[in-house]
């Protein structure tokens, strides 16, 4: 029997469950391993090689050096460990969390301060516009 | 006997923790957050606890993949502040209270909770950002946290976390096991994390005032209500990290109240936005002496 997922109607969201931690499993232990600073240099000295000393997805390896955290996210990273790639950029958490709604920087802190994203219109997929459940 | 004489409840964004140690505490954007503390500081002070028993969420720092604890309680002696990837924080070690957290451990477990006993563990903002709100930045005169902390640790990172129904017991069964520890200690239990905030994906920012007002509210007056609702509900309302809510109802679940004493005093309520990302709510209750 299929497991009950509510949270696959949220719009912009993936949730990390077990399905998702299991496959993203490599691609967020190599952010872990990056909370070292001798990984650290390693992965800005060769991004690729780095990467190939471990056994994730060639999708996975592309969602780490485009820094497309959307990407990484659908194939199984989780927030709080693909942080540590910013982190080692030196960007701010709020720089990723921008990066990852098409949103500028600016504009993000922008929407922020006036309150944030408002729930309304994002609870479900099928209160948005076009959208096919 | 051991007793709980309050429950404090609070935001743990770390980006308040950096605002602290990089001295910005007093500029325009966290003026008014640090103001909504500034009672709360002068209460601790005050209501000096002999213990925090302190809810939290580790984010990735202590827990990698390899193991995902539901609920971990830190029996060590210390706890040193993590290295998150800029540094630990300038913050004092965590001062445990090992024959306190043992005593909790072997209550809790003999009363239905699976707890993992964790002897080694860096403790992270999410444990380290109330601390400050709370006490202060330690240094000069006081360069140390005022008391020994116990950290519960709770997995609120991979889903299912554990549901607010079971946090509400939890926090009951963590009542009964102070309540027979025995020695005469003064013991705050805290929840902390939230409020609405999601950090992910193209929904990051979502804030919802209403609900977390809403959850201010019904935590205080009708806790097992609150307790009912389900995940799904904090996800589409309060956003994916908005979940970590579920923590506040162990430490409301260990007020007096909760099994048949007095109800509690609200002593402050504070609520904020923004933090960074994040919706900041804060709630002091005491239990009647």
């Amino acid at each position: 029997m299929a497991l009950d997922k509510p949270y696959l109607d949220v719009p912009g969201t993936t949730i990390f469950d077990a399905e998702q931690s299991r496959k993203g499993y490599h691609l967020n232990q190599f952010c872990m391993s990056l909370m070292k600073a001798e990984n650290r240099s390693r992965f800005k000295a060769d991004e690729r090689a780095y990467l190939d000393t471990w056994p994730m997805t060639e999708e996975q390896k592309q969602g780490v050096l485009t820094r497309d955290l959307n990407r990484c996210i659908a194939a199984g990273g989780n927030i709080y460990f693909l942080a540590k790639i910013g982190a080692t950029d030196g960007k701010s958490f709020q720089y990723m969390a921008a990066s990852m709604t098409g949103m500028t920087q600016e504009a993000y802190a922008a929407m922020m301060l006036a309150g944030g994203r408002s729930p309304d219109g994002n609870r479900s997929l099928g209160e948005q516009p076009g959208a096919q459940l | 006997m051991a007793r709980i004489t309050a429950s404090v409840y609070t935001s743990h964004v770390p980006a308040i923790g950096a605002a602290l140690d990089l001295g910005k505490s007093h500029e325009p954007y966290w003026q008014p957050l640090f103001k909504g503390y500034e009672f709360s500081r002068q209460w601790m002070a005050d209501n000096r606890p002999d213990v925090i028993f302190l809810v939290y969420n580790d984010h990735a720092t202590a827990f990698s993949l390899e193991m995902i604890p539901t609920f971990a309680i830190g029996t060590a002696a210390s706890f040193q502040p993590a290295d998150e990837g800029w540094g630990p924080r300038p913050v004092p070690t965590v001062i445990g209270h090992p024959e306190l957290a043992a005593h909790i451990a072997h209550a809790v477990i003999q009363d239905d909770f699976d707890l993992t006993i964790v002897n080694k563990m860096d403790v992270d903002h999410g444990l380290t950002v109330p601390l400050s709100l709370m006490c202060g930045q330690p240094g000069g005169p006081n360069p140390a946290w005022p008391c020994p902390v116990i950290p519960f640790a709770v997995n609120v990172v991979q889903y299912p976390v554990p549901s607010g129904r079971r946090c509400f017991m939890l926090g009951q069964a963590i009542r009964r096991a102070v309540e027979s520890f025995d020695a005469p200690l003064k013991v705050q239990i805290w929840g902390t994390g939230g409020m609405s905030h999601q950090l992910q994906g193209p929904r990051a920012g979502l804030i919802n005032q209403p609900f977390d007002n809403a959850f201010l509210d019904r935590l205080v007056a009708d806790p097992a209500g609150q307790a009912a609702v389900p995940h799904i509900d904090y996800v589409r309302e309060a956003g994916s990290e908005g979940i970590e809510l579920v923590m506040w109802l162990i430490a409301r679940g260990a007020m007096a109240d909760v099994a048949g004493g007095a109800k509690p005093i609200l002593k402050h309520r504070f609520y904020h936005v923004p933090a960074s990302n994040t919706a900041v709510g804060h709630l002091i209750l005491e239990n009647p002496a």
